[in-house]
């Protein structure tokens, strides 16, 4: 499994917090992207964007970065912080 | 040392410590960031900064190893709480001690550059129609040119 957090403004839009996914047939961040989007369509817009960054066991990630199972990834919007 | 946390923080007694970590030093430069009544011309009353726990930490350690590496300074230490917080309340402390002040300010900026860039925080405003998730801001992209890193 896959645990799938959300954080920010992003976790308010998509009304959640986190899910587990089947680690079966993903093998990096955008898999990801695209398995959440088929389980739930109306996330496309904010998942699909730009603006919305992912991480990959608590360190920044892009679409190629390689998932395994038991990894925690994440997605939220740019950083506001400081 | 690194510190995420909820509760306020004591800016003398860092700055006294970090003065006495390293007779070497001549310099320590330290940044305070504070909660500002207005952001982008609208009142704010107070906001809340998010964090992603397993994350956070694990940033701020990568982006202060760079910039000990980059400017060869010794100590930096970061404080940066989480939370609800009013008006002209801490919200970041970045200190550096360094041989000679130059390093130091540049670290310093270095730091608070790319924690406004890579480190997991979020912050919500309250304002006067509602609380408002901030959205980056295109002088702190900017920011980060300046160090011409491609990233």
């Amino acid at each position: 499994m896959i645990s799938v957090l959300f954080f920010g403004r992003l976790r308010d839009l998509l009304k959640c917090e986190r899910l587990e996914l089947h680690h079966r047939d993903l093998t990096c961040l955008a898999d990801v992207r695209a398995a959440l989007v088929q389980r739930e369509q109306s996330w496309e817009e904010f998942l699909q964007s730009k603006q919305t960054l992912g991480a990959v066991n608590q360190s920044m990630a892009d679409e190629y970065t390689p998932v395994n199972d038991g990894d925690e990834v994440a997605f939220f919007p740019p950083v506001t912080g400081g | 040392m690194i510190r995420v946390c909820q509760e306020d923080f004591d800016v003398g007694a860092l700055i006294t410590e970090l003065q006495s970590r390293d007779s070497s030093c001549g310099a320590v430069v330290s940044f305070v960031g504070l909660v500002r009544d207005i952001n982008q011309g609208e009142a704010v009353s107070g906001l809340t900064l998010e964090h992603y726990p397993g994350m956070t930490q694990k940033s701020l350690e990568a982006i202060c190893t760079r910039a000990k590496a980059r400017f060869e300074v010794p100590h930096i230490d970061v404080v940066h709480r989480v939370g609800s917080l009013a008006l002209n309340e801490q919200i970041v402390f970045v200190g550096v001690a360094a041989r000679h002040r130059e390093k130091a300010f540049l670290a310093c900026e270095y730091v608070m550059d790319h924690l406004k860039s890579e480190a997991p925080f979020w912050k919500k405003e309250q304002r006067q129609e509602g609380e408002l998730w901030l959205a980056q801001n295109d002088k702190d992209t900017l920011a980060l040119a300046r160090w011409g890193e491609s990233e």
